[in-house]
């Protein structure tokens, strides 16, 4: 998918978002923002993640943002006071919250992240890493996140650990967020990874289609990611390609379905209470946000 | 499941061993006694044991699987997942504050490690201070807590290795933190203490001097450790260049915590990265470089002494104030007090919202039931526990619940070491080495 995008230089390489697909974005949330004048995609390319939730009023044209600008989930609000099919009034049936996209980091990122940042863009550049590897650096509460792309997160971590200047020698954790039905390219990979050497953390972020969850595995970078992508592919059914031994970790070996995607269900049975009370199981209760 | 075959004649013995043939080969139960049915000259040396899930040395609800030669190792595989409850998931069902109480089940053997890094980065997401008595409090638990857990450690490592006094002296020190845990937070275990925004309540009356106390006990008792195993010529042969897992073995396995520290590395995240003031404190990370299981036998007895050290400094230097944040829109809206039906709101707190101010019950409502809305975004926050860095992953969508609580549990990533200390060596040596990780399985199965 991103070979397109093989050998692109430094100045070409425009905010253009993920050059993965977002199948699931075009379906109707995408037409209604465009029609709310949301960001266009480019070029005619119709797998082009343009989406955007709050497209229509941040112009990020202007904004040139290291490594880009990465598709923001396209999850509207909703809920609230235009529920439908509820006989809760109370304006909390079914309420969603809009998707949450975390905004670009601009210079100067502040503390050690500049320095690291051009190290770490040069490091890539000794290595023949694509620029576009990164997608978007995203500095938060004092901490740096990378969206990448899902082919290069093994040339990643492996510059990431070897070289002089960053030394990242510990992978912390390797884990999955699962960010919720409708939304495009919902499936996340998180890997959390420290210097022990200069004393910084970091992390690396991959979006993954539902329908396409595959990516590399950093086993052979980091041997310890072994059990966190076990796990992942358990939780989550992400597919870790080049894993020695991808089997669930947690949950029995013949378990149906991966439990913390959002679209699988808490289970659990009602409590009951003197008097005949009885209070729904926990995901079937009235929830707030 | 070895290749033996089928028609092998049982032997001499008077209760051959039982067995039955499966798709993976004959699979016989050895029930002890029966050895000789098994290994003869008709059969290779080469076969796969099972151990556990439930065995006294598996050091929980773990189970090994061994393939040995002999009495030497070959491959070693441990299987998880049997205490696997979905705290994770569940989080994602509950308010942020209720989440404290999921957590802290996790790895029981440190409640309050758990509560205070999940607590730790929640305050990370809302970008608020905790009191400075509230740090203050939370540094002397979990020291308190780590003393606890390291004796456990010591404890069923002991009672693993046979040492079975180690086991009931590990316990009865234990005990004691527990009483003293039980008096300050009201639990002795699961304690649901530490809240996001600072402590669910002040220490009750006198806590300074119950501590003082525990402290003048395990002063006179840590050192009986010292003459109990630490020079004991049967306890260091079991564990003297056995589980040696090196400085790179361990960077690329991912472990933290005493195994780490046991081979040289003085990484500590109290000293690296200082959280709830511990820079403020004075204390040692003790380092060996023998990267055995003796060495962090060693060194946990030596943090027990360093944690002491800390609970001291914490006791004295402990100022009065508020215990939680001032925020009205994170704080919980009551004060817990211990009524004639046990913990419950106070008197004047029930007085004020159902006679008094109508604004003051839909806040306590909304608050209770709802929770308090954290702005979208993600955080990484980590603390040291007894184990290694003990990590927690949230993730907000800017509502009232976690989208995502991801822990990484020391034990979890700890354990993976195993094979790795014990491929190639003594069976016997496999118990020393998982004893020497001190994995819990509330924390690796989750």
């Amino acid at each position: 998918m991103a070979d397109d995008t093989e050998g692109t230089s430094k100045e070409s390489a425009e905010p253009t978002g993920g050059q993965q697909s977002s199948a699931e974005a075009s379906g109707a949330d995408t037409d209604a923002q465009r029609a709310a004048g949301g960001e266009t995609p480019e070029s005619g390319e119709v797998e082009q993640a343009g989406v955007d939730a709050e497209g229509a009023d941040v112009d990020r044209t202007g904004v040139t943002a290291e490594g880009g600008t990465r598709p923001a989930p396209s999850r509207a609000r909703e809920g609230m006071f235009g529920i439908q099919g509820s006989g809760d009034t109370s304006g909390f049936g079914g309420l969603r919250l809009p998707g949450y996209a975390p905004a670009p980091a601009e210079r100067p990122f502040g503390g050690w992240f500049d320095e690291f940042a051009d190290d770490f863009a040069e490091a890539l550049g000794e290595r023949g890493v694509a620029r576009e590897a990164v997608q978007q650096i995203t500095i938060d509460r004092g901490e740096i996140t990378f969206y990448v792309q899902r082919e290069r997160i093994l040339d990643l971590c492996r510059t990431l650990r070897d070289d002089e200047g960053l030394r990242f020698e510990l992978c912390s954790s390797v884990s999955g967020v699962d960010y919720g039905e409708h939304v495009a390219q919902r499936l996340h990979v998180v890997y959390h990874l420290t210097s022990l050497t200069y004393r910084r953390r970091i992390r690396l972020e991959v979006a993954l289609d539902v329908e396409d969850p595959h990516l590399p595995s950093v086993v052979e970078v980091y041997p310890t990611a072994d059990w966190h992508e076990r796990e992942t592919w358990d939780m989550f059914g992400v597919v870790f390609d080049g894993h020695p031994a991808l089997t669930r970790i947690l949950m029995p070996d013949d378990w149906d379905g991966h439990p913390q995607r959002k679209d699988y269900p808490l289970g659990g049975i009602p409590v009951e209470y003197k008097g005949g009370a009885e209070i729904p199981p926990p995901d079937e209760r009235r929830s707030y946000s | 499941m070895t290749d033996i075959q089928d028609d092998a004649t049982p032997g001499p013995t008077p209760t051959p061993a039982e067995e039955r043939r499966t798709t993976e080969g004959t699979v016989f139960t050895v029930t002890g006694g029966d050895w000789d049915t098994l290994i003869d000259e008709d059969h290779d040396d080469r076969i796969v044991i099972n151990m556990g899930p439930q065995h006294p040395s598996t050091h929980g609800v773990l189970r090994l699987v061994l393939e040995l030669e002999g009495e030497t190792v070959q491959q070693a595989r441990s299987v998880i997942g049997y205490l696997h409850t979905g705290i994770e998931k569940n989080c994602e069902y509950r308010t942020w504050t209720q989440g404290v109480t999921f957590v802290t089940r996790m790895d029981y053997l440190a409640p309050l490690f758990n509560e205070a890094g999940y607590c730790m980065g929640v305050e990370k997401l809302l970008g608020i201070d905790v009191p400075r008595r509230a740090q203050q409090a939370r540094v002397l638990l979990m020291e308190l807590n780590r003393i606890g857990s390291h004796l456990v450690c010591l404890a069923t490592g002991g009672m693993e290795l046979g040492a079975l006094t180690g086991m009931t002296a590990g316990f009865r020190e234990r005990e004691e933190v527990l009483h003293l845990l039980e008096f300050l937070t009201g639990l002795r275990m699961n304690h649901a203490y530490i809240r996001p925004g600072g402590l669910s309540q002040d220490f009750p009356e006198g806590w300074a001097e119950k501590v003082t106390d525990l402290i003048k006990v395990m002063r006179s008792r840590l050192p009986d450790y010292d003459k109990l195993l630490t020079g004991q010529p049967i306890w260091r042969q079991r564990l003297e260049n056995v589980g040696y897992l090196p400085l790179d073995g361990c960077l690329a396995l991912g472990a933290t915590g005493p195994i780490l520290r046991s081979a040289g590395l003085p990484w500590d995240l109290r000293k690296i990265e200082p959280y709830s003031g511990y820079e403020e404190y004075d204390f040692e990370v003790p380092t060996a470089t023998e990267a055995d299981c003796y060495a962090r036998y060693r060194l946990r007895v030596a943090e027990m002494h360093e944690s002491l050290k800390i609970v001291e400094q914490a006791v004295k230097n402990m100022e009065p104030g508020p215990v939680m944040v001032a925020d009205q829109k994170v704080a919980w809206p009551a004060q817990l007090s211990v009524g004639s039906d046990g913990m419950g709101n106070t008197l004047e707190h029930v007085r004020k919202i159902m006679g008094q101010s109508m604004e003051s019950l839909i806040h306590h409502f909304k608050l209770v039931t709802e929770g308090f809305h954290v702005p979208a975004g993600q955080v990484y926050s980590t603390v040291e526990s007894p184990r290694g860095e003990l990590g927690f992953h949230l993730v907000s969508d800017g509502g009232t619940r976690p989208v995502r609580v991801h822990v990484r549990e020391p034990s979890f990533v700890n354990l993976q070491t195993m094979p790795a200390m014990s491929e190639g060596g003594m069976v016997a040596d496999v118990i020393a080495a998982v004893a020497s990780i001190d994995p819990v399985m509330g924390g690796v199965d989750r």
